[in-house]
């Protein structure tokens, strides 16, 4: 079905749109061409018999009919004498001197000038038609004078130019149709070869690819493109099947120990505390299963974007505020120094709630991995990038080649498999920070983890000069 | 509040599962729930009957609208997404008709979004399914006490020997003044407001720091345990009590 001819492709219809285009482009140039060479020759006729009537006037004056008769007789017999038509007649048209045998019968005239038909006959006996333009005179005592030339020039010329114009239009249809053939089997064949692929994909060998001809033409380009982005929907493909295996990973051991404690409680003979124990423990595995879900739905929304429109501006400093009252007495609890700096006056388009909920699963990160008589610290304001909003600790920290990585869901890594957690907190951050516009940076707070949420400027801040001047 | 008739919450020794007990069917608290999942609805109606509420189901939205308007319930617990009409719909029809009943909603769409229409259609509070039943216990009480004791400007708190001058921002116990941080303050009238009912951590978390979302860490016990510290320590009896598996309770 995809092999519907050349006929039928676009290419050899813009081959064909493109002969008809030359086609007619070179009947208007011919025929400018034609036009212009026509008038030349007929102002250098106009010229001609100009002159030569000036000259045979000039001679009748000098030398009176004797001496026009000659000259005009001499003019006859000149083997160069080429198109001129001379005929000196008397009143009744009998030719007396001259190359034409009678005066001609039947004549038109335009414009001062008479046309007229003429037979030419060749000593070879050929007789060759063709049109003449002259110009007459009645010179006293009734004698009739006629200067004119021969158009064979100008009918020589209109044969050539229809026949330049029939071969020419005969050579357009057919490279325009032959290179249009041509060039829509080469494009059929290089757009057969992305179909091919995109069928064999299809079909399930995902890692099929376009082939480049390696001449960096636009094909190749397009096909390149198009092999990156399979290339990026393969990995994004792969990334979900990951994700889903770790979610059916994740979750088949707390369902595991939920059926087992139920199990264990629907005994008969299990002693009333011991159910009472196993179907409470039931119930927080079931719990945690629930926030686990909870986590990724919020991941899920984030992603799609759809609390956008609850955006509200608001500055980073509060959250800062609001963080720091309700973590203190936790951080304390736990030995650790919570330190905040808030620099008041960066605005911020955000979900105030979702923000915060980002903000405390980045303290709630710092809190399980920085050490006892750690230190944690959390900051907002104007930074340099952007308004920021970030969370430091004097933890472990996460090693530089898998920054990226822990981003993804359910990623854990080795050293913290033992610290309780579902391995979303850094995934639903991320998510949030993308949906408000804003980049997560994790970068070294040596020794730690320093966790930065850099929003984009805000348009229309403030951009007084003041303000620029305080600029580093 | 009816008297000692709250549940036995200090003994109440698991999650979600509520001892039966009696409260007098006279002033029963009459709940219109509307609901269309059979097990859910089998469920919330039990434990709210155990608990001694009069409770109605009804499983689609237009036939729970036109209860509704009939009037005379307490307290209305009303599913999202329901066959006949949506719960949204069911809240801004009735506020439309000028019907104050608070309205729970319970809901398996649990995004902050989701929550700001449901609270901005005019339900009294949101509830994201699945929940611990000392949850949903703990938000009913708390909106049938809201409706039983009209917002009126309080300005003393009391309960035992413990006083609260909210004016003069200060906390008293049998006379003594007690030192509290603002936010211990805020905590502290938070629970005497609530007093007698359970108080669950995700409640205190909206309604002292007005977040909403499932902390992942201890964060709200360490606050509670704090003020205890300053308000229980050193008089008797303990007017703070933990509810296990539930949350908190002021309770002489």
């Amino acid at each position: 079905m995809l092999k519907s001819g050349f006929l039928a492709t676009s290419t050899f219809r813009l081959a064909l749109l493109y002969a008809v285009f030359f086609g007619a482009s070179v009947m208007a140039l011919l025929g400018l061409f034609y036009w212009s060479a026509d008038r030349a020759l007929d102002r250098q006729t106009s010229l001609a018999v100009d002159s030569e009537i000036q000259a045979l006037q000039d001679r009748w004056r000098d030398a009176g009919l004797g001496g026009l008769t000659e000259a005009i007789a001499e003019r006859a017999s000149h083997p160069r004498l080429g198109d001129m038509l001379y005929l000196l007649a008397t009143r009744e048209g009998q030719a007396v001197a001259g190359n034409i045998t009678a005066w001609p019968e039947r004549v038109r005239r335009e414009n001062g000038w008479l046309l007229f038909d003429i037979e030419r006959r060749w000593k070879t006996g050929e007789i060759e038609r063709s049109q003449a333009r002259a110009r007459s005179f009645q010179l006293p005592g009734g004698i009739l004078l006629l200067v004119g030339r021969d158009n064979r020039e100008r009918l020589t010329l209109r044969r050539l130019m229809i026949e330049a114009l029939a071969w020419s239009l005969a050579a357009v249809v057919a490279l325009g149709i032959g290179g249009g053939l041509l060039l829509s089997r080469r494009v059929l064949g290089r757009i057969d070869a992305v179909a091919r692929v995109a069928e064999e994909i299809r079909s399930g060998a995902v890692s099929s690819r376009v082939s480049l001809t390696g001449s960096g033409d636009e094909f190749d380009r397009l096909a390149d493109t198009l092999n990156r982005m399979l290339d990026e929907i393969e990995r994004l493909v792969a990334s979900i099947r990951s994700v889903t295996v770790n979610i059916a990973h994740d979750l088949k051991s707390p369902l595991a120990r939920l059926r087992g404690r139920l199990e264990m409680a629907s005994r008969a003979d299990a002693p009333s505390g011991e159910r009472r124990d196993a179907i409470e423990e039931a119930i927080e595995e079931a719990d945690g299963l629930i926030a686990t879900f909870n986590a990724l739905l919020s991941i899920a929304e984030a992603q799609s974007g759809r609390s956008a429109a609850e955006m509200s501006e608001l500055d980073p400093a509060t959250l800062v505020a609001d963080s720091a009252d309700l973590y203190e007495p936790l951080a304390e609890e736990r030995g650790l120094k919570l330190q905040t700096e808030a620099a008041p006056g960066a605005r911020v388009r955000a979900n105030r709630q979702l923000l915060f909920q980002a903000l405390a699963n980045l303290i709630d990160n710092a809190l399980k991995y920085a050490p006892p008589g750690g230190e944690i610290r959390i900051w907002a304001g104007p930074g340099a990038d952007g308004p920021e909003l970030g969370v430091a600790d004097s933890g472990p920290g996460i090693p530089a080649g898998e920054r990226e990585r822990v981003r993804e869901p359910f990623v854990r890594l080795d050293q913290s498999r033992s610290t309780p957690g579902s391995g979303l907190g850094l995934s639903l951050v991320d998510a949030i920070a993308r949906l408000h516009g804003a980049e997560l940076r994790l970068e070294d707070n040596a020794p730690g983890l320093k966790a930065r949420l850099v929003f984009p400027q805000t348009v229309g801040a403030d951009r007084s000069p003041g303000n620029a001047a305080r600029g580093r | 509040m009816t008297g000692g008739a709250a549940p036995d919450w200090a003994s109440a020794p698991t999650h979600g599962i509520v001892e039966a007990h009696s409260r007098p069917p006279a002033d029963a608290m009459r709940i219109l729930l509307i609901e269309d999942d059979a097990t859910t609805a089998a469920y919330v109606e039990r434990a709210l009957g155990e608990c001694g509420y009069l409770v109605e189901r009804v499983g689609d939205g237009r036939d729970g609208l036109f209860r509704a308007t009939e009037g005379g319930y307490d307290l209305i617990l009303l599913d999202r997404m329901l066959p006949g009409l949506d719960g949204l719909s069911v809240v801004a029809a009735l506020r439309a008709a000028k019907v104050q009943t608070p309205v729970l909603i319970l809901s398996a769409l649990g995004q902050v979004d989701d929550r700001v229409k449901g609270l901005r259609a005019g339900g009294d509070d949101y509830l994201t399914k699945p929940f611990a039943f000392a949850e949903l216990l703990a938000r009913v009480e708390a909106l049938l006490r809201r409706k039983s004791a009209p917002a009126q400007e309080v300005t003393r708190l009391s309960l035992g020997d413990l006083e609260m001058d909210l004016l003069r921002r200060e906390v008293r116990r049998a006379g003594r003044l007690i030192e509290l941080k603002p936010r211990e303050f805020r905590l502290l009238e938070y629970l005497m407001r609530h007093a007698g009912q359970v108080v669950t951590r995700t409640m205190l978390l909206e309604g002292v720091w007005d977040y909403h979302f499932d902390p992942q860490t201890n964060v709200i016990d360490v606050h509670v345990s704090r003020l205890r510290q300053k308000i229980d320590r050193g008089f008797e009896p303990p007017l703070l009590h933990t509810v296990r598996g539930a949350g908190y309770m002021m309770r002489a």
